[in-house]
């Protein structure tokens, strides 16, 4: 049974519709992490969890039990802030130990609480210090830490690594990552950054204008994005969406790209399945990622339908690890990502591998998922 | 050459400089000069005063003036001098302060963080009050001190001068709230505190700032209002700008010019004293809005 189960969620702030028709629910244990770009309604949904907002319609179960109209405080949630919202006058041992110094839990307990969360957190020395005595790092820390000593059922997280830099935000996903598995307690967790959503989750929900575009397990999201949005929105490089047209051909269909000065390029997809059958001669959008267009040597060797064309490279831009080469395909730039070491540069023609096991297909029109 | 131009350049700064400072202490005299009239005729005997030079230094020193302003002169009919007046003033500014400033970071406090259906329009209609000239309100305010019982005493004067005192004090808590987190009081929120424990635990002791603003602006207003001094107050409750006023118009006997510079100094005495302690914190919570932490 679902542990956290939101269901037919709408919520508005006067006339205006902020989610809409929001249905979601995870397992005990479960990290979700609630994506999308910034306005999308992310906050607005977690707060709602929260009790900080009231919803317009619909309900939120915690454990089988609704807690619509509960306040903050009754739901046994815990939240971590964006701006970490530590009490400024209090002392870190103070933030942590405030509410159950609300609820009136005796001083003994207290300290034992506050000893216990710190160890964990490595924050021990920061116990007397205020809040503006400390670096982001440990502001999020003892946010996390009055967070965990309440020992909820389910932690909220409001973009919580989004005010670190670049180094400390990843250590600090990792160190979330390990005290999820460390804990076992639900998360729900809003960020607007795709690597923290694919590294984090069980489940992620993808948000946009206050729509559900798609909630999955992260290979769901990565490899059968429901429409243009999610395929282009999660994934870094982005997946190359590009206009191309289905043939008819010898042993099934071709994919065919427009090409500059050149013909077109016609990739034939062995394992087309009857949904794609019905777009022959139509137009659709061709959906790849970079690492599914390579070069022929780095392909994957267990593709059943791969395929190969011959390109012009415009860009070579080499990232250490992989050399991501971009040509022109269907009108629009491409993006390959090729071995570090691939003798190629710009100017040059080279053959490329399409993965098509990974190729995904989309109506133009709908922007919806075709295959 | 460069090095005599320099030269030129330094002399032209000091030349500069000089002229600003003659400035700043041509107009600091020139605001300065009415206090020094006040203290220096305020410690002559009365006939120094009546041979005319007011600028001179006492040639006989005597705080006797001083002691009487404050203890024996004649104020309308009682010989009482301005003491029980400022006691009563005491008595009604300092209830009148605290609850206008209580009351208006509560409101402050409701108005950002706990918003509601037209708590714009509210806040509006609060605004008015700071606008609204006093003159306006005598009619009617009378009329409810006198329906509840509280006309002429000291807790009618402090109940009209919190009210009216409250679309200020509102103004600047609401404003200075408006900046303070609100991710704070959902904090608190979840972490179980009610209403008045987030405005206690939380708001207040941020507060330091606007509160010193408010106090002082309270403070000074009411200590020198006139208006409702002497238009509400009855036979036990005058404050003491009205008695100052009575003491130098009391038309017994001779007037006794440095009495009055005594009573005027003993009545402006307070509010400068406020200033002098507290200015800087004025000044630095007017800021404090302004500037974001
Ligand atoms: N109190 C509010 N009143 C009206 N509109 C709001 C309010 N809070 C948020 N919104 C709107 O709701 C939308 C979603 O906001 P939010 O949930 O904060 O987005 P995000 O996904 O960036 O966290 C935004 O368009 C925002 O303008
Ligand atoms: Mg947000």
């Amino acid at each position: 049974m679902s542990f956290l189960k939101i269901s037919n969620l709408y919520k508005n702030y006067g006339q205006v519709e902020i989610l809409k028709d929001i249905n979601i629910e995870i397992d005990k244990g479960g990290f979700l992490v609630l994506v999308g770009p910034s306005g999308c309604g992310k906050s607005t949904l977690l707060n709602t969890i929260a009790g900080l907002e009231p919803i317009t319609s619909g309900d939120i179960a915690i454990n089988g039990n609704s807690v619509a109209g509960l306040h903050p405080s009754k739901r046994d949630i815990a939240m971590v802030f964006q701006s970490y919202a530590l009490y400024p006058n209090m002392t870190v041992a103070g933030n942590i130990a405030f509410g159950m110094e609300i609820r009136g839990v005796p001083k003994d307990e207290r300290e034992k609480a506050i000893k216990q969360v710190a160890d964990i957190l490595q924050i021990g020395h920061l116990l007397d210090r205020k809040p503006s005595q400390l670096s982001g790092g440990q502001r999020q820390r003892v946010a996390m830490g009055r967070a965990l000593v309440r020992n909820p059922q389910v932690f909220l997280f409001d973009e919580p690594l989004s005010n670190l830099d670049a180094k400390l935000r990843v250590d600090m996903r990792t160190e979330i990552k390990r005290l999820h598995q460390r804990m076992k307690t639900t998360i729900v967790y809003v960020t607007h950054d795709q690597i923290e959503a694919m590294t984090l989750a069980t489940k992620i929900a993808v948000l946009k204008d206050g729509l559900l575009q798609q909630f999955g397990t992260p290979a769901e999201i990565y490899n059968s994005p429901a429409n243009m949005f999610v395929a282009d929105f999660m994934g870094s490089p982005a997946m190359n969406l590009l206009s191309a047209r289905l043939e008819g051909g010898e042993g099934g269909l071709n994919v065919v790209l427009d090409r500059p000065s050149d013909k077109p390029l016609a990739l034939p997809i062995k394992m087309a399945n009857g949904a794609l059958g019905a777009y022959s001669g139509k137009e659709i959008i061709f959906g790849v990622r970079p690492e599914a267009l390579t070069d022929p040597d780095g392909a994957d060797r267990n593709a059943k339908s791969l395929a190969e064309g011959e390109c012009l490279i415009e860009v070579v831009e080499p990232a250490g690890s992989d050399t991501f080469a971009v040509t022109k395909l269907g009108g629009k730039e491409v993006v390959a990502r090729l071995r570090a070491d691939a003798a190629i540069h710009a100017g040059q023609k080279t053959r490329l591998a399409f993965n098509l096991d990974k190729a995904v297909f989309f109506d133009p029109k709908s922007q919806l998922r075709i295959a | 050459m460069s090095a005599a131009s320099q030269d030129v350049a330094t002399r032209n700064g000091i030349f500069a400089r000089a002229l600003i400072y003659a400035v700043l202490i041509l107009f600091a005299v020139y605001y300065l000069l009415p206090l020094y009239v006040m203290v220096v005729n305020s410690l002559k005997p009365l006939d120094e005063i009546r041979q005319g030079n007011m600028l001179a230094l006492p040639q006989q020193w005597t705080i006797a003036p001083w002691l009487s302003a404050w203890s024996t002169a004649q104020i309308g009919v009682q010989p009482t001098g301005l003491k029980p007046y400022f006691l009563n003033s005491v008595m009604m500014v300092v209830p009148a302060v605290a609850l206008s400033t209580i009351l208006g970071a509560l409101n402050g406090y409701v108005l950002t963080k706990w918003r509601f259906k037209g708590d714009n329009i509210v806040f509006g209609l609060m605004l008015l009050a700071c606008f609204i000239p006093f003159q306006i309100v005598l009619i009617p305010s009378a009329r409810i001190l006198g329906m509840t019982g509280l006309a002429g005493t000291i807790t009618g004067l402090v109940l009209i001068h919190a009210i009216y005192g409250l679309g200020f004090t509102t103004l600047f808590f609401r404003n200075y709230y408006e900046a303070f987190p609100t991710e704070l009081v959902r904090a608190a929120q979840i972490d179980g505190a009610s209403f008045f424990q987030i405005f206690r635990r939380i708001l207040l002791p941020s507060s330091g700032p606007i509160i010193v603003v408010t106090v002082i602006w309270q403070f000074t207003n009411i200590w020198n209002d006139f208006l409702f001094g002497s238009s509400f107050s009855g036979f036990n409750s005058i404050p003491l700008t009205v008695a100052l006023n009575n003491l130098v118009n009391s038309s017994t006997g001779v007037k006794e010019y440095n009495v009055h510079f005594a009573g005027a100094i003993l009545a402006a005495l307070p509010t400068l004293i406020v200033y002098i302690v507290s200015g800087r914190y004025f000044v630095r919570g007017l800021m404090a809005g302004a500037v974001k932490g």
